[in-house]
């Protein structure tokens, strides 16, 4: 982390954010939460990229994926803020009738 | 203690009580209940044989997305009384998954405002399904 006081705080800070996954995205990264820390500024596709250089496996998968961000869905350019919940929403099995 | 209202829309783990959830809907000024049921039943779409389903949710999501769905059922109609439970885990076949309850005090709104309900449902609330059957496990998408 930079100490320059010069720098804009968006470019210094870092977030913490915790991801959930479900289903099969769950089974892919063998966990249910995991903890990513981003450079401030971060949005949910920058996490998204993040999260598939940790895990390579889940690529494939995460193209279908919803978002959610504090239990809301959310579009992926939603900027994150530290402390924030993410999660991985795969296709919900209902939409027929 | 939680109260009834308090569960109105919950995700359990447990076999469901559907005559709790109608009970939750119950109102002197109501001549009419639908209740739906979603049952698990044994085979896929694709034709494959089930004998099991495996549910699992995104829990506190899920309970606030039904809670919402409800409150659209209150702006769009002015139904107040509106009950949902969704069992996670895993069932057997002819088990309830979800029962959904509305009051209203005459019977064409419930019915309608009932799929409307369990449609949405579907749709948002972010629950999901794994089929295990003789030809092996498969997350419904």
């Amino acid at each position: 982390m930079q100490t320059d006081r010069f720098v804009t705080p968006a470019a210094r800070d870092t977030v913490l954010v915790k991801v959930r996954f479900f289903a099969t995205h769950r089974e892919t990264v063998g966990a249910d939460r995991v903890s990513f820390e981003l450079p401030g500024g971060a949005s949910v596709a920058d996490l998204i990229e993040t999260l598939v250089a940790r895990f390579p496996d889940i690529q494939p998968v995460v193209g279908a994926a919803r978002f959610a961000v504090n239990r809301e869905y959310a579009a992926p350019t939603t900027i994150l803020h530290d402390g924030d919940e993410v999660a991985l929403i795969p296709p919900v099995a209902g939409g027929r009738s | 203690m939680a109260t009834e209202l308090d569960r109105r829309f919950q995700v359990v783990d447990s076999p469901i009580d559907a005559a709790a959830v109608m009970r939750r809907v119950q109102h002197p000024g109501n001549g009419a209940i639908c209740v739906f049921y979603g049952v698990v039943r044994d085979h896929a779409l694709s034709g494959r044989q089930t004998s099991q389903l495996h549910y699992e949710a995104y829990r506190e999501m899920a309970e606030e997305k039904m809670t919402e769905i409800a409150d659209d059922l209150y702006r769009r109609w002015g139904i107040d009384r509106v009950a949902m439970t969704h069992r996670i885990g895993r069932l057997g076949i002819g088990e309830p998954s979800v029962v959904i309850a509305v009051g209203t005090p005459h019977r064409k709104l419930a019915f309608e405002a009932c799929e409307y309900a369990i449609d949405r449902l579907k749709a948002e609330v972010p629950i999901w399904k794994k089929e295990i059957g003789p030809d092996g496990e498969e997350w419904v998408e």
